[in-house]
């Protein structure tokens, strides 16, 4: 047999039918549903008169538009917001599908709550109509966003129909250096990459410094992925993997659970694999990063300064010029001098509990600079209790940051959580888009503990200055 | 789904590359429940000023391009978000093809769910067809998909690629729910095996 890739395995275990000219009907193990992008489908199953055809395997979550301040108890003022949420209620209850409504302690950002409660497991194929998918590929899941037309396709199929992506294989050597995390890699590889570099392509992340990551770093990593183009971002399971998800709700239990890590442990790619790109970075190279413009390819270390647009190519002049003055920024100006007046700690990104405790860990006895106006939210209810528990909460407030419920809050400010035009945003998120945040306002990503260091200093900081 | 067969239309230049699709369509228009008339909304933040208005200098305002039906765009043209209200607008807006040097993924899948036609191009048919659609209404570009040709208005004739599956689907405006549950015998054949191999999932 030829050796195969991890994603090559996945693939193969999911074909339901494959016609002649290679197009597949690919089978989804786990269906995931937001408020946004799920009316429309349901509407379309509704006046066909079609089930769900896999219920037990669909699960839905509010999270793009809910409120995160404590008054949503009391429901959500927005109109429009209450009735997409509201359908999503009556949605998941006519079409018997699992649920964890707004005041549920496990609601949270769709994403995060997926692997929480053990939904999400090694070589399972996930879908949801939402592009940051891509996070499950941590387990080793083959996992893609998709639009509402193929959310419909999912509901009343429970399949896809997909041609294969190619292999492209992103090898991190090495260790990181102190103050540089997971979220520094991903945008590290999305600032060699581009954009698009990764369009056709499934990403599998390998190398010392992808093994030596958390379940939540791992997380970050493949969430990004999408940001480079690519369909899907996987890494391999391993120990790390098995021991995250062992004991989660919906995890296989007893005599399954052996059965399950049978199989999930001949999840890697065999060797000599073919890839069809490689792209190799040293992990002692990867330094503390921020972007500068209004896409993820933006990407600079923090100790660097704002490019001139004439430094690029072709397209990307015009691009790199119209985001400078989009960013209110100007060439040579260093990056570390850029002031900042919000600061965004969360998304499906950076939500998690490691991302908070890192967060917290620059923020310790500190507090905030005058006038700046700081969130947290955190990525569910569960992170939240634990991160009260855990003593991170009080860091937070102490220091002067707000301390949400959890949604998806200012990542895409479909709530009230939103910046004015040309307010300046530190943001733990993963767009920097013109207007994403809201109109006119200006978002430089980066790693929470980068992001709790602009809090403190008011301005884009090299986050070791402070360790 | 409608029938897709031949578009003789207006092409608009927007040069611009990485138009992501919060650029297509902002998020304060996402709260929709309906696929509808969203056209009025497309491009909205390049199209009307903070204070409401049209920006007259952004191309789909000018009079010679009110009419598009062919988008001419800049590389990775869709990237971002998945949401579909992007070619939902697009669509209400009556622009039925697109072209770039590439597209994301997701957004080029979203196209074909909704009647449009993503075609990508090479560099260099790419700046012939900008240059084209930079000469306004009265220079007319076809888009003929049977023959998967892209007629300029002083008649240069430039080939594309589409998977034949997709381009069979749009000429005969065939929905993917109803082709996929004809296969419906595959799918309970997959459960079935499925549930034996991984009765955990």
């Amino acid at each position: 047999m030829s050796p195969k890739t991890l994603y090559d395995k996945i693939w193969d275990a999911h074909v339901a039918h494959e016609a002649d000219d290679g197009t597949c009907l690919l089978y989804i193990d786990r269906h995931l549903v937001h408020e946004v992008t799920s009316p429309q489908a349901f509407e379309g199953l509704r006046m066909a008169g079609r089930p769900v055809r896999a219920p037990e395997k669909t699960i839905a979550v509010p999270d793009h538009n809910v409120p995160t301040t404590a008054d949503r108890v009391n429901g959500i003022e927005n109109p429009e917001s209450r009735i997409q949420v509201e359908a999503l209620d009556k949605n998941a209850k006519d079409f018997g599908i699992h649920y964890y409504p707004v005041n549920d302690v496990r609601q949270g950002i769709v994403h995060i709550v997926g692997p929480e409660q053990g939904w999400t497991l090694p070589g399972m194929t996930v879908v949801c109509g939402d592009s940051h998918t891509a996070t499950h590929g941590a387990f080793g899941a083959l996992a893609h966003g998709i639009g509402t037309s193929e959310v419909e396709h999912v509901l009343a199929t429970q399949t896809l129909i997909q041609k294969k992506s190619k292999n492209m294989k992103v090898e991190i050597t090495g260790k990181l250096q102190p103050g540089v995390t997971a979220k520094d890699i991903t945008l590290a590889v999305i600032g060699e990459t581009g954009t698009a570099g990764g369009t056709g392509y499934v990403i599998e992340y390998c190398g010392e410094a992808i093994r030596d990551l958390s379940m939540e770093g791992r997380m970050t990593v493949c969430n990004m992925a999408i940001e480079g183009g690519a369909r899907a971002g996987l890494i391999a399971p391993d120990e790390t993997t098995f021991e995250y998800v062992k004991g989660r709700p919906h995890a296989p239990k007893g005599a399954q659970w052996e059965a399950a890590l049978t199989w999930w442990k001949t999840l890697f790619t065999d060797e000599d694999a073919h890839f069809d790109k490689v792209i190799t970075l040293r992990g002692e190279d990867i330094a503390p990063v921020v972007t500068w413009g209004t896409s993820p390819e933006d990407v600079l270390p923090i100790t660097a300064t704002v490019p001139q647009p004439e430094d690029f190519e072709g397209g990307k002049v015009e691009a790199a010029r119209r985001s400078i003055e989009y960013m209110g920024l100007e060439a040579g100006q260093k990056l570390s001098d850029v002031e900042i007046d919000t600061v965004f700690i969360g998304s499906c990104t950076n939500g998690r509990i490691e991302d908070l405790r890192a967060a917290a860990e620059i923020l310790k006895g500190k507090k905030i600079k005058d006038g700046m106006r700081a969130m947290v939210v955190p990525g569910s209810g569960l992170v939240r209790a634990q991160a009260e528990e855990e003593g991170l909460a009080e860091i937070f407030k102490e220091a002067g940051f707000e301390w949400r419920l959890a949604g998806c809050s200012m990542c895409l400010a479909m709530n009230p959580d939103q910046l004015q035009p040309g307010e300046r945003c530190a943001a733990t998120s993963n767009r920097n888009f013109e207007g994403r945040q809201g109109r006119g306002g200006r978002t430089h990503l980066l790693s929470p503990a980068m992001a709790a260091a602009a809090a403190i200093t008011g301005r884009l900081t090299d986050v070791r200055e402070l360790m | 789904m409608e029938k897709f067969d031949k578009v003789h239309g207006v092409a608009a230049p927007m040069p611009l590359i990485n138009i992501d699709t919060d650029m297509i369509i902002p998020k304060v228009h996402l709260k929709t429940i309906k696929r509808s008339g969203l056209g009025v909304v497309l491009f909205d933040e390049m199209r009307y000023h903070d204070h409401g208005g049209e920006n007259e200098d952004f191309v789909l305002n000018k009079p010679a391009y009110r009419q598009t039906e062919i988008l001419v765009a800049g590389d990775n043209f869709g990237c971002g978000s998945s949401r579909e209200h992007a070619p939902w607008a697009i669509k209400d807006f009556g622009i039925k093809v697109v072209i770039s040097t590439s597209f994301a993924d997701i957004f080029f899948n979203n196209c074909f769910k909704n009647g449009i036609l993503p075609i990508v191009v090479e560099e260099e048919h790419h700046a012939i067809l900008m240059d084209d659609a930079h000469k306004g209404e009265n220079a007319r570009m076809t888009v003929h998909l049977e023959d998967q040709q892209i007629t300029t208005s002083d008649g240069v004739v430039i080939e594309f690629d589409i998977d034949p599956h997709r381009k069979h689907c749009l000429l005969n405006g065939l929905d993917d729910i109803g082709l996929t549950m004809e296969k419906d015998h595959h799918i309970d054949k997959f459960e079935d095996h499925a549930s034996q191999a991984r009765p955990w999932v």
